[in-house]
């Protein structure tokens, strides 16, 4: 569904994305791990729109995302949603106009309408009787539910995911994994998450794929990157300090 | 040493041009985005209400004292050339062609503008900004166009306000304080005050509320580096609007005479 074809990116001389080369399933959960600082955020940055790429292509169904022009990649946004670290809720409004906002903004359903499908979404995400609460009101889990909610209101195509549990309690984090798959599976959607969260990836991935030094050094399902010789990528997933991989 | 200077030099002048050329990219990018359709009415308005409705106390308070102060000082000055008749004209002209329009601009942009630094920095490193984005709303046109539209329109209005506030101070001090006679004051003031001076501090009042939002916007829309950088996105909105403001009055002052 969406290929990402030698992707560069440099930061104040820094190359963080040296030739990333990645291909996201339609109706399938990618991960795509790596340390922190490793360029997860930057490239699924890439992929919404948010950052330019020095050189590279990401083609989605044959059209090349990082040459449209912006009217055109603003329809294209519209079968994207996104799920922020920090949820990104507006601050100025309740959880029911966040949840509304993208129906408000590119439809024209009438308020009672809109509501009926924010507390709909709201209902698929496990919380009732919130639509008023602002978001200063809520918990941490609280928000990344609402942020879903808002991320897969348009239904779109794919949705991505930045560092979903982060922040979370163990808890909390494993509702969240719980919560990714059931809305997935039930609404056919393609998901891409970025996550240092092992036991998250486990539980979610059907595809992963894992960014060190700026490219994809490894991918499979769960079972092949838990068979990986790869040192690398054996040192993460057993989250070991000895290896490879420096600790800075 | 010399060296060193000279690359501090030119981090200076490079970062000036950035900002200067950043802040033309956004003037150009709002003027657009305002004429585009769906034009925001309802933000524009709830921007309205904040720039204008609630800064009415603060300009209201600043004109009146400003008026006062006037009108006492100018008694004090004009009295020593037997001209106490002329406390009224210089009150209402001072404040309708100077006063008026820079004391607004630098009150609201001490409270508007920095607000808005602050709320807009933090939308951005809340990555709110960037969820806009990414709902395929663009984030200069529902956040900057409405601030600024409603900047122009909500500063002229103040600086009306402010001026005939202030003329009512005056005119509290120096008649029912000073003992000037009412009907010199009011007719001397008649007199010398043209409607061109109104309008004179209303152009200006307009080119100040550009500059206030669009300042505002524009540090807190690249606001970088977590809470500290709101905190430095609003302190330095609040001096380069103040700078822009007083530079500004000199130079369309310097036109307009």
């Amino acid at each position: 569904m969406i290929k990402i074809i030698d992707l560069k990116k440099t930061f104040n001389h820094k190359q963080v994305l040296d030739g990333v080369n990645l291909e996201i399933e339609k109706g399938k959960i990618t991960v795509i791990i790596g340390r922190s600082g490793e360029g997860k955020s930057v490239l699924i940055k890439h992929i919404i729109g948010l950052l330019k790429p020095d050189s590279g292509r990401i083609m989605f169904e044959d059209m090349d995302l990082t040459a449209m022009r912006e009217r055109d990649f603003n329809e294209i946004l519209k079968r994207f949603g996104m799920l922020f670290q920090g949820a990104a809720l507006f601050d100025s409004m309740t959880v029911a106009e966040n949840v509304g906002f993208p129906l408000k903004e590119h439809t024209d359903l009438q308020s009672a309408d809109i509501l009926k499908t924010v507390s709909e979404k709201l209902n698929r995400v496990g919380l009732h009787g919130v639509e008023e609460m602002m978001p200063s009101d809520l918990s941490g889990g609280m928000k990344k539910r609402v942020g879903l909610a808002r991320a897969i209101v348009m239904s779109p195509e794919i949705v991505l995911f930045d560092e979903p549990t982060t922040g979370l309690d163990p808890v909390m984090s494993d509702s969240v994994g719980t919560l990714i798959l059931e809305t997935q599976k039930a609404l056919q959607t393609t998901y891409a998450v970025i996550t240092h969260d092992i036991t998250l990836t486990y539980k979610i991935a059907d595809k992963i794929a894992m960014l060190h030094e700026g490219r994809i050094i490894a991918e499979g399902t769960v079972d092949e990157m838990k068979a990986s010789d790869n040192p690398v990528v054996r040192q993460f997933l057993e989250g070991r300090a000895e290896g490879p991989i420096k600790v800075y | 040493m010399l060296k060193k200077n000279l690359e501090q030099l030119g981090r200076n002048v490079g970062g000036f041009v950035t900002t200067a050329g950043r802040i033309t990219m956004l003037l150009g990018w709002t003027c657009v985005y305002a004429f585009v359709p769906p034009v925001k009415f309802k933000n524009i308005f709830k921007q309205m209400e904040f720039v204008g409705v609630q800064s009415l106390f603060v300009v209201i308070l600043t004109g009146m004292f400003t008026g006062m102060v006037l009108a006492l000082q100018g008694y004090n000055a004009l009295k020593r050339f037997g001209a106490e008749s002329l406390v009224g004209p210089t009150v209402a002209l001072s404040m309708a062609r100077e006063l008026g329009p820079v004391l607004t601009g630098l009150m609201v942009t001490g409270r508007a503008g920095s607000a808005m630094a602050t709320e807009l920095g933090t939308m951005r490193v809340t990555e709110q900004i960037d969820a806009l984005f990414t709902m395929g709303v663009n984030p200069v046109k529902y956040l900057v166009s409405p601030r600024v539209i409603a900047g122009i329109c909500m500063f002229p209005l103040l600086t009306v306000i402010t001026d005939f506030v202030g003329v009512v101070g005056g005119y509290l001090v120096g008649v029912k304080l000073l003992g000037i006679n009412q009907g010199v004051y009011i007719g001397r003031t008649i007199d010398f005050v043209q409607i061109n001076d109104i309008f004179t501090g209303l152009t200006k009042s307009l080119m100040f509320g550009l500059i206030t939002t669009l300042v505002a916007c524009y540090y807190g829309f690249y606001t970088t580096g977590g809470a500290e950088g709101v905190g430095r996105a609003a302190t330095s909105s609040v001096v380069l609007s103040s700078v822009l403001i007083l530079v500004s009055d000199y130079l369309m002052s310097s036109m307009m005479a």
